[in-house]
């Protein structure tokens, strides 16, 4: 697999294919037991404490729910990563935050805590905190899950613009199929582990392979059973005759 | 909640908290009465101190003077040394007499002190030589009991 | 084979056991290596402060004027027997200087700010928190941990010395106001009886190491918790039960040292 800068890469699979896992690879939270994540032409897992900090500094990552930190404000949240890795003074911090919180829309909101937002403000208050140090790569762990179609395709849009505009690589995990054809370079498809199918997202959605098809289509029956493996539905029911 | 009110209610609970250390200490505690003016040493040796302890109280007109410091048994003479550390405010004759007595019937002992006539004052090092022991119960019960004994049936 | 299998089933626990007090006192030692950024940036610990000493200022005040009300009254009563109540003060001011302010103290903390302190660390990872922090370079064990372990540390001794001077009033009130004890005998033989070093400092020698050992116990069990609203309870449950008996162990060890022989 590779992600070339500037794009917008989704990587689509089943629940427990291992896409999450995939994150965290990239992140240095998990040690390969074969093969080598390398980001920017190092290597992640051979790097000591320090080295994967400073790498992470230029990795930004969305949480499946937002992960804000729920004992600081709105505020606090955007402007932690700014406080903890520069000396920058309040002032400009306070100027930065509130033009991070602009470019997602909810410059209103900082004096609020995060239990007092939607889940879709929450998204993208997290969203800018992702983005606050201008990471060179974006990683997004469903950033749609438990979202209405409105708010999901706010927060797709400023995926898409919030790349474009900081010139980053984004991987979007995700199993939203048509909100995420709809904004990204190029689809990687996952199943057991593996990569199964890749393209672009018209290539996908024209793919003929049955696997990619069930899935883009959501049918109920295909190539992914929709009974779990087990003996003989008669033997079980204890059936004679 | 507004930084500047954590602020404040950390300062409240800090200042309490030493508060109440410090009136342990004063009020509750020895450090009050103990080490507020200088003081002088003087020993004296009894031949039996009973149930006397480091820093009990020494006594005089039953005002507070002083503390013991020091109990040790001296086996030259195979008697106890006592010292005490009295007020410097306080001096007392040479021909002091020191008692130890305890307060109430089960109390806690101490050391009362019975100035004499002597013009000259007990100096720091100096040797208090007229004492008296503690009065142990058993011994009290055990004469009480010979004296009966020895009574001449009526 | 029953007996085997409950063989087994202590031998695992015991390995479990030392296995957790491992990663504990691993947990503990990375701690205090990561407090030095902690100390650098004081308004965090001030912030925990806040919650676990100024929170627990209230169950602490209340409950040691009630004990202390509770110790003048029962040991009037018994040492009216001996006819020696001028010794109440001594009494009172003893019991909870020495013993029941410190534990007393403790074990109302690890319920109060020690549950607290484990269901919020356990939320944190519940909800990706400590994740999310890991992933923007920042060390949650210096961000979240050490501030909290800090602010424990100093509150344990300045609410035990709280609750021993509340109860002492407590005492007074009983005993004095109410009952009618002399009140210059209650407070000389108090003054008399209790020494600073051998009593009060040991007293706070004591909640020290309570303070440490609670709020060690309640952020470890928050940080290992499984990531599930039943991990997260029963890792709170888990810091009062563990925390209260600690404390009562703990308790017993440091009398012996500290007040035997007198």
């Amino acid at each position: 697999m590779v992600f070339p800068k500037g794009k917008l890469i989704a990587i689509m699979g089943l629940s427990g294919c291992g896409k999450t896992t995939l994150l965290r690879h990239i992140g240095g939270a998990l040690k390969p037991t074969k093969g080598c994540v390398k980001v920017g032409g190092q290597v992640v897992h051979e790097l000591d404490q320090d080295g994967l900090y400073a790498m992470r500094r230029k990795m930004g990552m969305l949480f499946q729910f937002g992960a804000l930190f729920t004992d600081m404000s709105v505020y606090d949240n955007v402007a932690f990563q700014m406080r903890e890795h520069t000396d920058l003074p309040e002032e400009i911090i306070h100027d930065l935050v509130l033009m991070k919180l602009h470019a997602v829309g909810l410059r209103g909101t900082h004096h609020l805590m995060p239990s007092e937002l939607s889940g879709g403000m929450a998204r993208r208050v997290a969203l800018a905190r992702t983005v606050a140090l201008d990471p060179m790569l974006i990683m997004y762990d469903e950033p749609f899950a438990g979202l209405d179609p409105i708010s999901m395709t706010v927060v797709g849009d400023l995926i898409r613009s919030l790349n474009d505009a900081l010139g980053a690589t984004s991987i979007i995990v995700t199993h939203d199929i048509q909100e995420s054809l709809k904004i990204v370079d190029y689809v990687y498809f996952m199943a057991n582990g593996v990569i199964d199918a890749e393209g672009t997202p018209d290539e996908i959605r024209a793919a003929d392979k049955e696997f990619v098809h069930q899935f883009v289509h959501g049918e109920m029956d295909g190539p992914v059973p929709f009974h779990y493996p087990g003996g003989e539905y008669r033997q079980d029911l204890d059936l004679k005759g | 909640m507004e930084r500047t009110t954590i602020d404040l209610w950390v300062g409240i609970f800090v200042v309490g908290g030493a508060a109440a250390l410090v009136m342990l200490a004063m009020k509750v505690g020895n450090l009050g009465t103990y080490n507020v003016s200088e003081t002088y040493q003087i020993h004296a040796y009894f031949s039996n101190i009973g149930g006397l302890k480091p820093k009990a109280s020494i006594k005089s007109a039953g005002v507070l003077v002083g503390r013991v410091t020091d109990i040790t048994l001296d086996t030259g003479r195979y008697e106890a040394k006592v010292v005490m550390s009295l007020d410097k405010r306080y001096q007392f004759p040479t021909d002091t007499f020191a008692n130890i007595l305890t307060s109430g019937l089960l109390g806690e002992q101490y050391i009362g002190l019975v100035p004499g006539g002597d013009e000259e004052v007990l100096k720091n090092g100096e040797q208090l030589k007229m004492t008296q022991s503690a009065v142990v119960l058993e011994d009290l019960i055990g004469k009480f009991l010979y004296s009966k004994a020895d009574e001449p049936a009526k | 084979m029953p007996a085997v299998k409950a063989i087994k089933g202590i031998g695992h626990r015991t390995v479990n056991a030392v296995w957790r007090i491992g990663v504990a006192t691993r947990f503990f030692l990375l701690t205090l290596t990561h407090s030095g950024s902690g100390f650098r940036r004081f308004h965090l610990i001030v912030k925990e402060l806040f919650s676990t000493g100024v929170m627990s200022l209230i169950i602490i005040i209340v409950a040691g004027l009630f004990v202390g009300m509770v110790l003048g009254l029962q040991g009037y009563e018994t040492l009216k027997r001996y006819g020696s109540e001028s010794a109440l003060g001594s009494m009172v001011a003893l019991s909870l200087v020495r013993e029941l302010g410190p534990v007393v103290a403790a074990l109302l903390f690890a319920s109060r700010a020690g549950s607290a302190m484990t269901a919020e660390i356990g939320l944190m990872r519940a909800t990706e928190q400590i994740s999310a922090m890991e992933m923007m370079a920042v060390n949650p064990i210096a961000r979240i941990v050490a501030p909290r372990f800090w602010a424990g540390v100093i509150s344990m001794p300045l609410l035990a010395a709280m609750f021993s001077a509340v109860g002492v009033f407590g005492g007074y009130l009983v005993g004095v106001v109410q009952i009618g004890v002399d009140e210059g005998s209650f407070w000389s033989q108090m003054q008399a009886a209790v020494d600073f070093r051998e009593d009060i400092l040991n007293g706070v020698l004591k909640s020290f190491v309570f303070g440490i050992v609670v709020t060690v116990i309640a952020l470890f069990e928050g940080y290992d918790a499984p990531p599930t609203a039943e991990g997260v309870s029963g890792a709170t449950t888990r810091t009062v039960v563990t925390s209260s008996l600690a404390i009562l162990m703990l308790d017993f060890v440091l009398t012996a040292i500290m007040f035997r022989g007198n």
